[in-house]
């Protein structure tokens, strides 16, 4: 028998719930939830992840309209279907919650995280870090006659990638401010 | 039009406005404005209680027993967490209730000051919504909102945390009309496509059941009318949660009675071998599912609740609907009526047909005794002497509680208040003054044991302050019964803690509150002391020593499926695995 749609927004609207409803499989999914930013929203959203004993990966927030006083909080979480769906059904019960969009299975989305790098070194280290930068397209935000700090965007992978290829040449720090995603397209 | 008052006076106006006559509360440094405003006027009633936990249950008692908010007012500091006990208890139940604390001023929050506690920080999980104001200008709109967000959707407690500058400072009162319309707002239809599958399936099932929950319940008296049309009119099997006994009568034809962990055989059986379940506004708790990967396994299911996060939360169904139970229940009606109304008549008499031979097991027999009395026929006795009462019934958790639910008839939604889903002991007693609150005139009976009842005896002083005549049935067997049980089953008889050792004297006791009191341990006598109480004018503590060892059967032990259903004694050697036993 076919399950019948719950509503907008959750998953069983798209080819993707052509998946195992029952699958033990864990998968990650981008959540970007819009927020009324009153005090305490945030901690009802990290709350109900700690609650209910659910994993957060990545979490960024950020009011995005001012006036409105409306915020987005991205979140990336692992879980198999059905906790995920559980997972944006309880969200969506938060009072001050007006949206949950699943950007995994909504449609395309980008992705993209801000990393800041400092690598320490000198010679034909710091020769090589700055090439690796080059390559990557990350900014020199900082120089000293010993270090840099590097300013790279990109998609998580190319940020751990990054990283991997700096640790060798002195990377002695690192701050990433989590996932900011949207969907594609209109 | 506005109006200028303080933050104190603000609260009562609003509550007027939100049509409150009832406030249960206790006084403290941190809401003397509030109090000062409350002895200023006569529209609202103060219920003065003993304790915070019991205030809040009162207003539970109050809320189940009419359908409206209940209303809480307490100091900050130990006045707020003594009411987090409460507030837990109707989140899980889903209980409509406003929750006002008071709080040191704004400029002492986060200094650690006297009576300071982070009264939105702790109770954030346990409301459905919490607000600390800092503005006098935002307060009415506050409480304003406060009610909406608890009494629409699926109901919840809310709290809203008032620093006492906030109290005194002057702002703007706006009335509950002029509040912007809020961006929450639950779904209440249910998707028609939806409605029509399910409609479908009502037509060919041959072995239908309609699995009944506290949603039905909470979605008024309009929906417990429709559930009574869809069963009858269908011809299906009704059985019903703990929370939402009285939704379909207990008299009714297609009454199997409650199902679950102390459920009735022929109802569990039903839902073991059923074809197609319809959940109404029931959350497919652990103590109604037993073994997850053996519940049902042949059915098709059905799932209609208000909130999108019950469905597929523990269960997998085939067709959920999100929407009011009321409403949902009236589209389905009128597209099974619009289709011709058909059944399938075979298979239901054929499935009524093995119902009924489920019946003849008669689960609830139990061996009684002319020389003690079993609580089970203490119960049934109060059920014949009450029934034709216009009666309310709280209970307390434990062995006495599930008693109750099997041996007594509901015939109407809201006569029967019970802590099911944090099964609080001490919510009997307050629940039964908060019910007796808002029907004076009715009787209000609280089943007990004697270990829950003491956890808030101390309210049995409100009871008297304000005449309220409610009556404390104690069925007395000196252990914490149901925990003896457990020990029982499971832990080899070592009954580690579970015995009520002290126990006052009820009826001294009695005398010591000013309210009536009596024992009863003879059979004989039961009857006539039942009768007393019944018609003593005021409360009343009925202290009925019963069997001190008594099992409440039929029994689900956990983790078992529920087709291995125990009957009793006999089949109680070496039940619950070790797997089970981790489980509560
Ligand atoms: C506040 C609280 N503490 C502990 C428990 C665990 N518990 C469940 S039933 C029970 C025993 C209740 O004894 P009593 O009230 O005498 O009722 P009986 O089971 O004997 O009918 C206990 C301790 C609980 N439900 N609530």
């Amino acid at each position: 028998m076919n399950a019948l749609n719950i509503q907008k927004g959750m998953s069983r609207h798209s080819a993707y719930d052509l998946r195992d409803p029952h699958s033990q499989v864990e998968e990650s999914h981008t959540l970007a939830v819009l927020v009324e930013n009153e005090p305490g929203v945030l901690a009802r959203v990290i709350g109900l992840f700690s609650g209910r004993g659910y994993n957060i990966d990545s979490l960024t927030v950020a009011e995005i309209d001012h006036e409105g006083h409306r915020s987005r909080i991205t979140v990336v979480t692992r879980g198999t279907p059905a906790v995920i769906e559980q997972i944006k059904a309880q969200l969506g019960r938060i009072v001050p919650v007006h949206e949950v969009h699943d950007l995994t299975v909504e449609g395309p989305a980008v992705e993209r995280e801000l990393g800041l790098f400092k690598v320490r070194g000198q010679g034909e280290k710091r020769v090589e870090a700055l090439r690796i930068a080059e390559i990557f397209r990350a900014n020199v935000v900082d120089s000293t006659l010993e270090s840099f700090v590097f300013e790279l965007v990109g998609t998580p992978t190319k940020l751990d990638a990054f990283a991997d290829l700096m640790r060798p040449l002195g990377l002695v720090d690192l701050a990433r401010t989590g996932v900011a995603a949207l969907a594609r397209g209109l | 039009m506005s109006r200028t008052m303080t933050g104190a006076r603000m609260v009562v106006e609003a509550l007027r406005d939100q049509g409150v006559d009832t406030v249960f509360g206790y006084p403290g440094g941190a809401v003397l404005p509030i109090y000062d405003e409350i002895f200023q006027q006569n529209d609202i009633t103060h219920v003065l209680v003993r304790h915070e936990q019991g205030a809040v249950h009162m207003a539970e008692g109050y809320a189940r027993s009419t359908g409206k908010p209940g209303v809480v007012l307490v100091t900050s500091g130990p006045g707020a967490t003594n009411a987090v006990t409460g507030l837990t208890d109707a989140l899980l139940d889903s209980i409509p209730l406003v929750v006002l604390s008071g709080q040191v001023p704004t400029f002492m929050i986060g200094t650690d000051g006297f009576q300071e506690a982070d009264t939105v920080g702790i109770t954030r999980p346990c409301t459905k919504h919490n607000w600390l104001v800092k503005d006098t200008d935002r307060l009415a709109e506050t409480i304003h909102k406060a009610f909406y967000v608890a009494t629409s959707g699926r109901p919840g407690p809310v709290l809203i945390d008032i620093p006492k500058d906030v109290q005194f400072a002057t702002g703007r009162y706006v009335g509950p009309k002029q509040i912007e319309a809020s961006l929450y707002q639950p779904v209440k239809k249910g998707d028609p496509a939806a409605i029509t599958r399910l409609v479908e399936l009502i037509e060919q099932a041959e072995r239908p059941i309609l699995y009944t929950g506290g949603g039905v319940i909470n979605s008024g008296p309009g929906a417990s009318q429709l559930l009574r049309e869809l069963a009858d009119a269908t011809g299906f099997p009704v059985t019903s949660t703990l929370m939402g006994l009285g939704a379909y009568p207990a008299s009714g034809k297609g009454w199997l009675g409650m199902l679950g962990m102390h459920g009735l055989y022929e109802a569990n059986l039903a839902m073991h071998g059923c074809d197609l379940m319809i959940n109404i506004g029931a959350r497919f708790d652990d103590r109604i599912t037993g073994r997850i990967a053996d519940f049902s396994p042949g059915s098709v299911k059905a799932h209609i609740d208000i909130d999108p996060s019950s469905i597929n939360k523990v269960v997998r169904v085939d067709v959920p609907i999100v929407g009011d139970v009321g409403h949902v229940l009236e589209d389905l009606l009128k597209v099974w009526k619009a289709r011709g109304r058909k059944v399938n008549s075979e298979g239901l008499s054929r499935w009524w047909a093995q119902i009924e031979e489920w019946r003849a097991r008669k689960c609830l027999f139990y061996r009684n005794s002319d020389t003690i009395i079993k609580p089970q026929y203490a119960l049934q006795r109060l059920e014949a002497l009450t029934k034709n009462h216009d009666r309310y019934i709280t209970t307390e958790v434990g062995q006495h509680q599930m008693w109750a639910a099997q041996y007594l008839g509901f015939e109407r939604p809201n006569r029967w208040m019970t802590s099911g889903g944090l099964g609080t002991m001490g919510y009997g007693l307050p629940a039964s003054i908060g019910v007796q609150m808002a029907h004076p005139e009715a009787l209000v009976i609280n089943i007990a044991g004697d270990a829950s009842w003491l956890m808030n005896m101390q309210e049995m002083g409100t009871a008297v302050q304000f005449r309220l005549p409610v009556k404390q049935f104690i069925l007395n067997n000196e252990r914490l019964g149901m925990v003896r049980q457990w020990q029982q089953l499971l832990h080899g008889e070592r009954y580690s803690q579970s015995w009520s050792d002290s126990l006052p004297d009820f009826v001294k006791l009695a005398e010591a509150f000013g309210c009536g009191g009596a024992q009863v341990r003879d059979p004989k006598d039961l009857d006539a002391a039942i009768q007393a109480m019944i018609d003593y004018d005021g409360p009343f503590i009925l202290d009925v020593l019963v069997e001190k060892h008594e099992n409440c059967f039929p029994m689900i032990p956990s983790g078992k499926p529920h087709n291995e259903m125990l009957l009793g004694e006999a089949e109680t050697q070496g039940v619950i695995e070790s797997e089970g036993a981790v489980l509560v």
